[in-house]
């Protein structure tokens, strides 16, 4: 299933300018949507201004389209929602994620998708430094470029950069998978380059699909992983990652 | 923490706001650093032969009258103070070394902010937007400037730690970030000759600054050697006569964005800073990268 860009034509759509109302009060009428069958069910937040903490903590399936840039944490802790930022995020974006899908069109800063669980994260430009800090099972596809110290001490999930990665890539990292299809500055300690097999060709062209970047070629990555030299790695917990 | 904001003009019609949109970025990066606060701001040049100097004095009743007819007096001509709160700029009819030299001999009880012939630095202690108010800046004509907002780590809160600081003539730093090698870099520059009011470690990259360029170094060269000589985080933005540089570093721990259009070139710690300035939203803009320079400057006619 493709990330399309919300169709909400259609339905009422429930319109938030941060230049007038308060963030706390837009995040409060958010996290009290938590439950079943959220109502509104489409938002739109207009005039962002940069400000930090963006739909933050939402635990609901509704669709949210922010137009314009936000700044630190954006959709931090995102569970089931679905975001578009129409703009750059700032540093922290969709820190912690648990589901749902993050779609910003622009830039990233710092630490995007740091320690996120699950769902999917999807940056139209770059990502800045250590993009995927610590993942522990979010998928990440960024069409642009990553920082350095990317996907540092990256434990499950998977990062995927049709661009260039920064130095220090995949230090000290656990059982993530890391694609990229551009140059590496260089690899962090422990992690190495491994083949990419057939799996891996249709596990990228699954993510790209769901991230809807159809014009990049998956055989055209190359996979980075553990050397699990490092870590003390067990075979017999291998089902944990 | 600590806020960093640079606006350089590429319009007539900005330059004559540049007080206006300095104070609301400044007013912007007031919770990154509650402090103090501090611009330097290049504007109204001194006529040929003359030079500038900023001047902060703690007293609240002091008499920039009579400090002004003392430099008359010495160096000829009838200057005038333009004063804004603790702070006097007063244009003096010798170069900049000349006239610093004097204040500092004559007037210990004073603090040259900034000598040059284009620079004014105003800094104090408390809110930004306080400063912004008491200081009047949103009058302010020029062609670019730098401001800073302070959340103290390393040393004390007082006027003269605030930033920005003065690296040389028409030169002035400021910095998110802290050194660690501040101690044992002052000792080693005070054996150089360069003179130091604070226990801040921004004064010693300021500090290091003034002595490589005193040595012949480029701004760049200079920069570049605080790869190599600092240790510590930073993010520094330099004010020239003719622009402003950008370094983070190596690392980039603290963080920076930079806007560009065809009206201006703005530098800050966050985006909202950048997002009270006019068409910001269709502005590009990137990240500068970890341990690159970064230099704008007009082009000199």
């Amino acid at each position: 299933m493709a990330v399309e860009a919300t169709h909400v034509a259609a339905a009422a759509v429930e319109v938030v300018d941060l230049a007038t109302t308060p963030l706390r009060e837009l995040n409060q009428r958010l996290h009290d949507l938590a439950g079943a069958a959220p109502e509104p069910r489409y938002w739109r937040v207009v005039n962002p201004s940069g400000a930090h903490a963006v739909a933050c903590g939402l635990d609901a399936e509704i669709e949210i389209e922010i137009d314009g840039h936000v700044g630190y944490y954006c959709a931090g802790m995102n569970k089931l929602a679905t975001l578009r930022v129409r703009g750059n995020a700032g540093t922290g974006l969709a820190e912690n994620m648990m589901s749902g899908t993050v779609v910003v069109e622009g830039s990233a800063s710092q630490s995007a998708g740091a320690t996120g669980r699950g769902g999917l994260l999807v940056v139209h430009g770059d990502a800045s430094a250590r993009c995927g800090i610590s993942m522990k099972g979010v998928d990440i596809v960024v069409r642009g470029s990553v920082g350095h110290m990317s996907a540092f001490m990256a434990q499950t999930g998977r990062l995927v950069v049709c661009g260039d990665a920064g130095d220090a890539l995949g230090d000290s990292i656990y059982e993530a998978r890391v694609y990229v299809r551009g140059v590496v500055a260089g690899l962090g300690a422990d992690c190495i380059e491994k083949e990419l097999r057939d799996e891996h060709v249709a596990e990228l062209r699954h993510l790209l699909e769901r991230a809807g970047i159809e014009d990049v070629d998956p055989s055209e990555f190359r996979r980075y992983g553990s050397a699990r030299r490092l870590y003390n790695f067990k075979i017999d917990n291998v089902s944990a990652y | 923490m600590c806020g960093i904001v640079g606006l350089f003009s590429k319009s007539p019609g900005l330059e004559e706001r540049l007080g206006e949109y300095l104070a609301a970025m400044l007013t912007q990066m007031s919770d990154r650093g509650p402090d103090s606060a501090g611009v330097a701001v290049y504007c109204n040049p001194a006529p040929l032969g003359s030079s500038k100097l900023t001047l902060f004095s703690a007293d609240p009743n002091q008499h920039w009258g009579g400090l002004c007819d003392e430099l008359g007096e010495e160096f000829g001509g009838s200057p005038e103070p333009r004063v804004r709160a603790s702070h006097a700029v007063v244009v003096v009819d010798t170069d900049a070394e000349a006239a610093e030299a004097w204040v500092r001999r004559n007037h210990p009880e004073l603090r040259v902010m900034s000598a040059g012939t284009v620079i004014e630095i105003f800094k104090e202690t408390g809110r930004p937007e306080r400063f912004v108010e008491q200081f009047g800046l949103t009058d302010i004509q020029g062609t670019h400037a730098l401001g800073h907002t302070r959340m103290a780590t390393e040393s004390r809160v007082t006027t003269e730690g605030s930033h920005p600081f003065s690296t040389g003539l028409d030169l002035c730093l400021v910095h998110n970030g802290s050194l660690s090698n501040h101690n044992r870099l002052r000792q080693r520059l005070r054996r150089e000759g360069i003179e130091f009011q604070t226990e801040n470690d921004t004064e010693v990259a300021a500090g290091y600054l003034a002595w490589r360029l005193r040595e012949g170094a480029s701004l760049e060269e200079a920069l570049e050697g605080c790869l190599d000589d600092l240790d510590g985080f930073y993010t520094f933005a330099v004010g020239t006569a003719e622009g402003f540089a950008v370094l983070r570093d190596p690392i980039a721990c603290k963080p920076a964005v930079l806007a560009e259009t065809d009206d201006w070139v703005a530098m800050a710690s966050e985006y909202r800073a950048i997002s009270v300035l006019p068409g910001a939203a269709e502005a590009r803009m990137w990240e500068p990268e970890p341990a690159v320079v970064y230099v704008w400057e007009k082009a000199v006619v």
